[in-house]
């Protein structure tokens, strides 16, 4: 298994050393997981999504970078930035040490209030940010990497998604949070970015801010508190778990809650290791200088196939039975998320001191070995209704996931004509309860694949057997042959 | 409560007018473009009951003198209108207000507001200022997609109710729109001087056919006409294509990219800032 690392034609060095690095926690056996646990992770009914099984750092760290633009910091002998080149070095530098499961940091700030302050000569602030850009593109080759800029439009903003629009690089992913405050010519401009490059996608502000504070948006699209994070995110596959029902009833009775119970144990499980037994919470200077504090973080409770669990429980063959088409499934399909909303709002988990001492729903997007097993609630592809009914559809699912859920909308490039029309449905959709809307358009090479981005090109390279920078590509590769992320239904 | 006469309602649009709208095309239209893309709305159904059989759904039924359509079971294959020897279509809507927003009240907070278009949706003039109304009172704005050959400086109350209008020119020289058309285009070039007047011209519309007519003329008087009031109203110029058409417009050809680009070009050297080609 190592030596295969290490002979992969198709890994970079920085990928191998990640690989093996891997290999190594994996040959580990600390946690105490039962029987019940481990039945259903061999059934592949909950899964960990490659966090190890020795969990070292927690999954997602969202440091308080305002807070080091403020102070500086002593381990990494950095004093505050006074000007724009200071300002992106040492942010470049901080990146290179917050941990995460895939060694690249999941959320690098706010980017346009923490380079704000530094904005004083328009060309030489351009020319410092697409530097910083790329510089993270090429050195963190990861598209979970994720910034967030709004709600307030800023002249650092405005440089940020004019020069992504020339840069089209998949990483980092951006959010534009989005409220009543955003200046409707920026989110125009956010719109015209992402028909360009697949970002910025659109935060429900209002909606992220009631529910969590201070919120960052990492990773794909979770949304998580500032100056801390989430320990683990272990996801339920609701599809494979339907397929052991005899009935609805026995879905309900007896598969959902034991499942739930024994993912439950797991998250508990991996918590109480990294809280207790790592040492990340006593040694990492992230937390001795509060850039995270351990009482800010949270776990996340992920699920990933609705639509098709809804379909299998009702045998549901035809399209206007099927979820996303029927009012039946729709409402099964809430029943299913407000059961589960239901154990974790009754499910005490202590260190999740950022919630309530609760675990979050998140709608997780998949993996690439997923077959038929659409991302968190999503209408599988190639089944979408048409675009008001799809909105109205998926709206009802949001409210239930703080830390994460979204849909994802390709346009016809003659959309770029008319942006304003594009905000019209961002408006509406917020209006309806959606938290998270990601857009881009037909001719981008830059696509979302669940979550993340990747190039198509980059893609087309790895099916050639060539090496590509960034980790996600082959993600977005599994994806593309598993989940018909190419053949989303075009608006118009 | 005034009844419209509807073809078609597309619920979200975004190239009808600003921003995402609701395009409401009524039916039945006076002029008779040799080029038409849309012939089943310029009449209004006779009831004849050519269109009944033909429907692989069972959607269609004769009662008396009207066809009733049974809208949940169309599958939209068009077998009726393509059959319909009458430019008539036996899927028309009759709706009041009322109706077309209880219709309207699940995907409105979507669109910046409605547009109608037609056929020529004037002919209905009475229904518009009735609609236009109820969408004030929704805060919806409201677009009007006219071939111009009603004279708007005789129906006040619907361009006080309208937020900007969009306008075909199809040709300048007279002959030509009258043989084309089917019917004189003095009304149209005088609402072209008098929407631009007073501010409401949103877009001007004009379909190049190489065929039929001196586009370059068109765009030359229409470019200016613009220009001489707000250059940055938008001039569309749309390459004709012969989908949808009848049997004498699919003979037309299709201009070129470069014809398309070139008199593109006339229209910017004129001084119209927003030209585009579609």
């Amino acid at each position: 298994m190592a030596l295969n690392i290490i002979q992969d034609t198709t890994l970079t060095f920085e990928q191998k050393v990640v690989a093996l690095a891997r290999h190594a926690e994996n040959s580990l056996n600390v946690l105490n997981i039962s029987k019940e646990v481990q039945d259903l992770r061999d059934k592949g009914i909950i899964c960990d999504l490659f966090e190890g099984n020795a969990p070292y750092r927690p999954r997602y760290i969202l440091p308080d970078y305002e807070k080091f633009m403020k102070e500086g910091c002593k381990f990494l002998e950095l004093a505050p930035p006074t000007n724009i080149w200071e300002a992106t070095h040492a942010l470049l530098i901080f990146y290179k040490h917050v941990p995460s499961i895939t060694t690249m940091p999941v959320y690098i700030g706010n980017l346009d209030t923490l380079l704000e302050p530094f904005v004083k000569d328009e060309d030489e602030a351009r020319l410092a940010i697409k530097l910083f850009l790329t510089h993270i593109d090429r050195t963190i080759t990861d598209s979970f990497c994720h910034a967030n800029i709004g709600p307030y439009a800023t002249k650092a903003g405005q440089i940020i998604l004019e020069v992504e629009r020339e840069l089209e690089n998949a990483t980092p992913n951006i959010t534009l949070k989005y409220s009543e405050v955003t200046p409707k010519a920026f989110a125009i401009e956010g719109i015209k970015t992402a028909l360009k490059t697949a970002k910025p996608s659109f935060a429900n502000d209002k909606m992220f801010t009631q529910d969590l504070g201070n919120y960052g948006i990492a990773s794909c699209y979770n949304g998580l508190p500032v100056g801390g994070g989430a320990h683990t995110l272990v996801r339920m596959n609701l599809v494979k778990l339907a397929h052991t029902a005899k009935s609805v009833e026995d879905f309900f009775e007896v598969k959902l809650p034991q499942a739930m119970a024994a993912m439950a144990e797991y998250i508990e499980e991996r918590i109480r290791f990294l809280v207790e037994e790592s040492t990340f919470f006593e040694t990492h200077f992230l937390v001795k200088e509060q850039f995270i504090r351990k009482d800010n973080f949270t776990s996340m409770f992920g699920l990933v196939g609705l639509a098709e669990c809804v379909n299998h429980l009702l045998g549901a063959t035809a399209k206007e039975e099927r979820f996303g088409h029927s009012k039946e499934a729709d409402a099964l399909g809430l029943r299913i998320i407000e059961t589960m909303h239901g154990f974790i709002e009754t499910h005490p988990s202590p260190n999740c001191k950022a919630t309530n001492e609760k675990l979050l729903l998140h709608a997780q997007v998949g993996i690439g070995d997923d077959i038929n097993t659409s991302p968190g609630c999503r209408i599988p592809i190639g089944e979408e209704p048409e675009l008001w009914k799809h909105l109205v559809q998926s709206a009802a699912f949001h409210k239930y996931f703080p830390s994460g859920i979204g849909d994802i909308f390709p346009f016809e490039v003659t959309a770029m004509q008319n942006p304003e029309a594009i905000l019209n449905i961002i408006e509406g959709a917020f209006e309806e309860g959606m938290r998270y809307i990601s857009i881009y358009s037909s001719e981008c090479d830059v696509i979302r694949i669940t979550g993340y981005l990747v190039k198509k090109s980059e893609i087309e390279k790895l099916d050639r057997g060539e090496a590509t920078l960034q980790d996600t590509v082959v993600l977005g590769q599994g994806q593309v042959r598993n989940g018909k992320v190419l053949e989303r239904m075009i608006r118009v | 409560m005034i009844e419209g006469v509807i073809n078609k309602i597309i619920p979200f649009s975004s190239v009808d007018g600003p921003g995402n709208r609701t395009a409401i095309f009524l039916q039945g239209c006076n002029f008779n473009c040799i080029y038409c893309h849309n012939p089943e709305t310029i009449q209004l159904c006779t009831g004849c009951g050519r269109c009944v059989g033909s429907c692989p759904k069972d959607a269609l039924y004769q009662a008396e003198a009207t066809i009733v359509w049974e809208k949940d079971r169309c599958c939209e294959c068009d077998t009726c209108t393509a059959l319909c020897q009458k430019s008539s279509s036996p899927r028309t809507m009759k709706m009041d207000t009322d109706r077309l927003f209880e219709e309207m009240k699940l995907y409105k907070r979507f669109i910046d507001g409605i547009t109608v278009s037609g056929g020529e949706c004037t002919l209905q003039q009475e229904f518009l200022v009735e609609l236009f109304r109820r969408a004030k009172t929704e805060g919806l704005t409201c677009m009007i997609d006219t071939n111009g050959s009603n004279d708007f400086k005789k129906m006040p109350e619907l361009v006080a109710l309208c937020d900007g209008f969009m306008l075909d020119v199809k040709v300048y020289d007279a002959k030509a729109h009258e043989k084309y058309i089917g019917a004189p285009n003095e009304a149209v070039l005088a609402n072209l001087h008098y929407l631009a007047s007073i501010g409401k011209l949103y877009e001007v519309r004009t379909v190049v056919v190489p065929e039929l007519f001196d586009n370059e003329e068109t765009v030359r008087y229409t470019a200016s006409i613009l220009t001489g009031y707000d250059a940055s109203i938008r001039y569309k110029l749309i390459q004709y294509r012969s989908m949808g058409v009848r049997e004498e417009g699919k003979k037309l050809r299709s201009p070129s990219r470069t014809e398309m680009n070139q008199l593109e070009q006339i229209a910017k050297k004129l001084g119209c800032k927003q030209v585009i080609v579609v």
